[in-house]
């Protein structure tokens, strides 16, 4: 069986989703099940004030099934994203299991790749079992994976742009040098993206906007399964190298006069 | 001889309270389905505490619950 480990769990699906830009919570319900994602994550916000509570979004995520991942989207600093853990930790019963993401800039949601790793340090020495939302640098996915973070995410491109990879050969780098898995984290705008990515050789891809932004999101969740599937089969089953010219696939000899 | 107000912030708004019991305030805001999590003065307060907490003048409590986010 083709699982996937990130510390100390494990996984058949190697597609990770998020639960933001739905049009409703049913709509983030059926994405969800049509993507068949083992790992859903979540962002921690304040609750509204004087206003109705109107239904949550946990009670729309099947806890039998799905991990939640609560992320520290929104994060400039260390601080915010360590107590933004620690709040998701109290919040999730003592769920270990956080997605770091500390932000450098609102315009490119790059992430701030100094404060990351301070934050990483802080995160696992308090018990967290850190996924790390990083640029496609292979020297700061080195640094990540060396600290103990237990999945290295570097972003394909920007978060929300659907650019796709934009940087193959970097990710290549990276996963030559990875003791952890490496799961491409934001920029995928398609199922062919996320094909390449696994075709790669990556671990895994967490993607959110490619799918609720779809005209059809559903129908692309379920899309997007296929497409870490096939370039995950595609990757283990080894592609044919590349030749300039052509090669027959038919016999060249016997053909009628 | 008019009852003891008290005065804190909640998710960044200031608020006059009446009773300074935190679980009297977690339940003014209705949160029965929601799972959430209480910070004062950015200490977390576990579940368990919070029905023996007492707030002073000047808290700044924060209370979150998990929402959609990639």
């Amino acid at each position: 069986m083709d699982t996937l480990t990130i510390g100390s769990r494990t996984f058949n699906s190697r597609l990770l989703v998020g639960t933001g830009k739905y049009k409703d919570f049913t709509e983030t319900q059926e994405a969800v099940e049509a993507s068949g994602a083992e790992i859903v994550t979540v962002a921690i916000r304040r609750t509204n004030i004087g206003q109705e509570q109107g239904p949550n979004l946990l009670e729309f995520i099947n806890p039998n099934t799905t991990t939640i991942l609560p992320n520290t989207a929104g994060c400039y600093t260390i601080t915010d994203a360590v107590r933004t853990c620690q709040l998701a930790r109290e919040l999730l019963d003592g769920h270990d299991l956080v997605k770091l993401e500390v932000l450098g800039d609102e315009k490119t949601l790059f992430p701030n790749m100094s404060q990351t790793i301070e934050a990483a340090k802080i995160l696992i020495e308090d018990g967290f079992q850190v996924m790390v939302y990083c640029t496609d640098d292979p020297i700061a996915c080195q640094e990540l994976d060396d600290l103990g973070c237990v999945s290295i995410m570097p972003l394909a491109s920007p978060i929300g742009s659907g650019l796709g990879i934009t940087n193959p050969y970097n990710i290549q780098i990276i996963l030559e040098n990875a003791t952890k898995p490496i799961i491409v984290d934001a920029g995928v705008g398609t199922a062919s993206d996320a094909a390449i990515a696994m075709e790669l050789g990556c671990d895994g891809v967490l993607m959110n906007t490619a799918i609720a932004e779809a005209k059809k999101p559903v129908l692309m969740a379920s899309a997007m399964r296929k497409a870490i599937e096939s370039g995950r089969e595609a990757f283990l089953a080894g592609r044919m190298s590349k030749r300039l010219y052509a090669s027959k696939s038919s016999p060249g000899d016997g053909t009628i006069d | 001889m008019t009852a003891q107000r008290l005065q804190i912030v909640l998710n960044g708004s200031s608020l006059t309270l009446k009773s300074s019991s935190l679980s009297d305030l977690v339940d003014s805001l209705n949160l029965t389905n929601a799972r959430y999590a209480v910070e004062v003065n950015q200490e977390i307060i576990p579940k368990s505490a919070i029905a023996d907490y007492t707030l002073t003048n000047n808290d700044v409590v924060e209370i979150v619950i998990a929402v959609g986010g990639g």
